[in-house]
């Protein structure tokens, strides 16, 4: 019998991608260990630089242990992860956002910390 | 023309499968929805120590760094098992899904471990704020590895029983797409929870 060719969304797997994946994946988190147990550097900084290698290390897995972005044609796949990125930062960071703005308001404490911080400018 | 019968009979099965496998992908995003909310949840919350311990207090890294390892790992073997299975090596599938399994059980164990020290230790969700917050976010993740091992458990079975079918092709690359979500989303929890925790951020 012939084989048939059909046309098909998903490519398939190959076994270098997991090999770079993995290995990428390993790296950022061990880099991201050593630089929170053994940098002295400014907290503010910190932050920055760990949140960067997290973000690095979600992209390498979306990429090469989820395949997004590999399908043909239409990409549904890669429209519904991004539609979850917009209402995700949305979510977390109006929370954050808004919820920072009611502790201000609320606690008379922290507005006459903020005001002294203003005078001392 | 039976050849054309069997092309289109073959299209269908694919196209089943590609919607199959986007609904179940659709599934994961929304969960994505779920744990931002619990993560803005310990964001908001993560201060409120209430005079109890704070992340810096409790969270032992090097212990954390071996958990994140066997779940990256078991993640990692779980695409070698998709590999096997796309080549239709059914024995290799069997192994490789029982070595994500062990990986599983033994991220799992240290999670539950920890927990168990630290409700011990009297700092259970009823503590503070931030420890409900970090319970209700780290056990969520846990529940959902909990769901992933026993499906995984199943699959096994199916892989046995039934051989790589269709059918069970199709449900072990769900599986797969679950298993590596869930360590998508154990980047966060290591990064924000953990790291920034011990660092008191």
């Amino acid at each position: 019998m012939k084989s048939v060719v059909v046309e098909h969304d998903e490519q398939p797997l190959s076994y270098g991608k997991y090999v770079v994946g993995f290995v990428l994946s390993v790296g950022l988190t061990v880099g991201a260990y050593f630089i929170a147990t053994h940098s002295g550097a400014n907290k503010n900084v910190l932050a920055v630089v760990l949140g960067m290698f997290a973000i690095a290390q979600f992209i390498v897995q979306m990429a090469l242990f989820l395949h997004v972005g590999e399908e043909r044609g239409p990409r549904w796949k890669l429209g519904a992860a991004i539609m979850m990125l917009i209402v995700v930062l949305i979510l977390v960071f109006a929370s954050i956002w808004i919820m920072n703005n009611l502790n201000y308001r609320m606690t008379p404490q922290q507005q006459q910390q903020y005001l002294r911080s203003q005078d001392n400018l | 023309m039976s050849e054309n019968v069997a092309a289109a009979e073959l299209r269908r099965e694919h196209e089943a499968t590609d919607k199959t496998v986007f609904g179940f992908w659709v599934y994961l995003m929304t969960d994505c929805v779920l744990f931002a909310s619990l993560f803005a949840v310990y964001a908001v919350l993560h201060g409120n120590t209430f005079g109890g311990p704070s992340g810096h207090d409790l969270f032992k890294l090097p212990y954390v760094l071996v958990e994140t390892f066997a779940l990256l790992t078991s993640s990692f073997t779980c695409g070698l098992a998709m590999l096997a299975a796309q080549r239709g090596a059914r024995k290799e599938v069997l192994v490789w899904l029982g070595v994500t399994f062990l990986l599983g059980l033994t991220f799992l164990g240290l999670e539950l471990n920890e927990f168990h020290h630290m409700v011990q230790d009297g700092d259970s969700w009823r503590r503070s704020g931030f420890l409900s917050s970090y319970f209700t976010l780290v056990g969520t993740h846990g529940l959902h590895i909990t769901i992933g091992l026993i499906w995984m458990a199943i699959m096994g079975l199916y892989t046995l029983k039934r051989g790589l079918t269709n059918t069970v092709r199709k449900r072990l690359t769900l599986l797969s797409l679950f298993w590596h979500f869930l360590d998508v989303i154990w980047i966060f929890i290591f990064t924000i929870v953990y790291l920034y925790g011990s660092l008191s951020l």
